[in-house]
């Protein structure tokens, strides 16, 4: 029992199995098929958080526009969508059958070429993941090569949201512009509208996630997770003891981007369309506050930060709607003021030692007065600088 | 179309990408400061500007309703309390959250979107949701026309003489004053500004004020051309950075130079293809660059 209650206090992965249990069993009992599949959407956003977790809180890099790679990723399992739900059965009435909706009001008498590979399954879900790595690589390559980082890094990668919301919103005829793309039905003639598939699709999405999370932890276990976090506090010690920090920056910023492509298809496909609304500047820096209040050191903790917030966000701006965007203003100031670790930060400074404190003082009170607090057992999330990301120290270009 | 028609069409392109290097400029150039010398990432940049628009805004009601007579006058007085407001919420804001920040920059980026969330808000409760005009007195209206066919907006001039103005006194003050001497010296190198007895603090403070007032006479420039509502601060503050970064980051030459290469290539595009292609193409156009050569156009040769 005693050993028990310490693996579940400690273990990291205790954490992640009440996750599950929170997420598999308790999420599905307790709420209705609704709010299930409200929660639903917000797991999806919570591949964006555990990316950040390690790009942000372990490579030591800010991306503005993650973005950016969930709407690559939403779009492309949409685009697979709408073209099964325009077929020319269903769009007779069009001026061109066949075509989605959208393209007919905008005047398009034929598919353009670069949609027709989406009409298949496994090209679409190939896509949801490599677009997202290609552009991320694309970006990575030429920034971190050289040098670039820190600020200028997250100027650049929102400029790059900017970019492609100007670029949908400004295309509609191709993409569906400010109302993206909406009625999607079935997926190979399955309806993904019942409640049946939405039970299918929240556990597909959590299964997933977990997979994400198992990913992720492993990369963090592994010699280059270490070596992630060393570069992010000295990055030139890494560099004169012969590695090449590039590389390393450009996989984890494909890895994030990976698993922000694989939420918004999930998004997509829970939620039943996508619009530029979720790509921009805002959502993106939206998506970070989840990761910074779950901690942007905790794979778990980014997943309880994301659905904390967005709980607040549907709770407040349904009854208060005044009040959301100050609570939201005082949370970003406040997870960078006073908790730069996030919820994972405070359970980890204040909640587990006194949870092990009392467990160790009823197992020595019969025989010694408790052992100091240095004894106690240290775990994974030791390292993190309480400073966090920002003290990375190169954060300019490098200016010769 | 005879030859004229074509030179008046060339000189109305010339005068909007003029003017849109003006207003590129009149944003960037308090960020140019706060970014540019002190490496502070300020996101709620834009919302200082809007502090500066609802307070001609409200000037203009004010005037309106208890002293027509002001009319022709208020705007230049209004310019001035607009930098004084701005000025005193960014000092504010200085004190109360970016001092804390200044060694961890990314954090520094997330308070001040907080504080950008927070400030749209209070606008929204204070001013409504609706965008808002100021009634702009007379001279201000109406544009000008030399020959026939020729038609250039005064507000247009209006905005591109405060920008001469505001450039040409911040050029005076950060290389003619003692104040621009401290900056200098801090930006170079802070432990030995403060080895020789800058306060280095206080110079942080007057900067980041300094920065945020420019903002507020820009917001209020830019309420002749277009309305305000609470998110419009928002619209700028992109442009803004990049207009920065693309200069290099520490030169204030390189934040004009860039801001007349990044409107020209704007208004030249836009008058080929649509609005948002030719922005679309603009902003690839400076992240490629930017890509390429990360310090911008005019890098500083500071010793790091």
């Amino acid at each position: 029992m005693q050993k028990l209650r310490q693996w579940l206090i400690t273990s990291d992965l205790a954490s992640i199995a009440i996750l599950a249990i929170v997420i598999l069993v308790v999420m599905p009992l307790t709420a209705d098929i609704f709010r299930l599949n409200l929660i639903g959407k917000y797991l999806s956003y919570a591949f964006v958080a555990v990316g950040l977790v390690m790009l942000w809180g372990y490579g030591g890099i800010l991306s503005l526009g993650q973005g950016v790679f969930f709407g690559l990723g939403g779009y492309a399992m949409a685009m697979f969508l709408k073209l099964e739900a325009s077929d020319p059965e269903t769009t007779k009435i069009q001026s061109t059958p066949g075509i989605p909706d959208f393209m007919d009001w905008n005047q398009l008498t034929a598919l353009p070429t670069w949609w027709e590979p989406f009409h298949s399954l496994t090209f679409t879900i190939v896509a949801v993941m490599a677009v997202p790595a290609i552009l991320a690589f694309i970006i990575g390559f030429a920034m971190f090569k050289r040098r670039v980082g820190g600020v200028y890094f997250a100027i650049i990668t929102q400029a790059v949201a900017l970019i492609l919301t100007v670029l949908i919103i400004g295309q509609q005829g191709y993409t569906g512009g400010v109302n993206g793309m909406t009625d999607l039905k079935t997926m190979h003639g399955w309806d993904i509208r019942d409640d049946s598939s939405k039970y299918i699709l929240y556990y597909a999405n959590a299964i997933l996630l977990f997979a994400a999370i198992f990913v992720c932890r492993m990369v963090q276990r592994s010699k280059a997770g270490t070596l992630l976090l060393a570069m992010r506090d000295k990055e030139d010690r890494v560099r004169f003891s012969g590695y090449d920090v590039a590389n390393f920056r450009i996989f984890v910023f494909c890895l994030a981007a990976v698993l922000c492509g694989l939420g918004g298809a999930m998004f997509t496909l829970q939620v039943g369309f996508m619009s530029p609304s979720f790509v921009g500047i805002v959502p993106s820096i939206e998506m970070v506050i989840f990761a910074a209040v779950g901690g942007r050191m905790s794979l778990v903790g980014a997943v309880y930060g994301t659905l904390l917030v967005n709980f607040g966000k549907t709770y407040f701006s349904e009854s208060f709607p005044q009040l959301w965007l100050f609570l939201m203003a005082a949370l970003f100031i406040g997870v960078v003021m006073a908790f730069p670790n996030g919820l994972a930060g405070v359970w980890e400074t204040s909640v587990k030692p006194r949870l092990l404190r009392k467990r160790v003082a009823a197992a020595a009170q019969p025989k010694s007065p408790p052992p100091p607090p240095a004894t106690l057992p240290t775990t994974e999330a030791a390292p993190a600088s309480p400073s966090g990301a920002g003290t990375s120290g190169n954060v300019g270009p490098a200016t010769a | 179309m005879s030859a004229a028609d074509i030179w008046n069409i060339v000189l109305m392109q010339g005068f909007a990408g003029l003017s849109l290097f003006s207003v590129l400029l009149l944003m960037g150039l308090g960020l140019a400061i706060i970014f540019g010398q002190m490496g502070v990432i300020n996101m709620a940049h834009g919302e200082f500007m809007t502090i500066g628009a609802y307070t001609i805004f409200l000037a203009s009601t004010l005037v309106q309703n208890y002293a027509p007579g002001l009319m022709p006058y208020y705007f230049l007085i209004a310019i001035a309390v607009a930098f004084v407001l701005a000025f005193g919420a960014g000092w504010l804001a200085e004190w109360a959250l970016i001092r804390h920040l200044y060694r961890r920059p990314l954090d520094t980026l997330l308070a001040t979107w907080g504080l950008s969330l927070g400030m749209q808000q209070t606008f929204r409760s204070t001013f409504g949701p609706k965008e808002v005009s100021p009634t702009l007195p007379d001279w201000l209206m109406g544009s000008w026309a030399p020959v026939e066919g020729l038609d250039i907006p005064i507000n247009g001039m209006f905005v591109m003489g405060l920008t001469l103005v505001v450039t040409g006194m911040i050029f005076l003050l950060l290389y003619r004053s003692r104040w621009g001497l401290r900056v200098r010296a801090t930006v170079a190198n802070r432990v030995m500004a403060n080895a020789i007895g800058i306060n280095t603090r206080k110079t942080d403070r007057m900067t980041f004020a300094i920065g945020c007032g420019i903002a507020g006479v820009a917001g209020a420039a830019f309420t002749t051309i277009g309305s305000t509502g609470p998110t419009s601060g928002s619209l700028y503050i992109v442009d803004a950075f990049l207009v920065v970064t693309f200069g290099g980051a520490a030169s204030l030459l390189g934040t004009v130079a860039s801001a007349f290469g990044i409107a020209q290539t704007q208004s030249i595009t836009e008058f080929f293809l649509t609005g948002s292609m030719a922005k679309v193409l603009t902003l690839l156009t400076i992240v490629i660059i930017l890509m390429i050569r990360p310090q911008g156009l005019f890098a500083a040769k500071v010793r790091r």
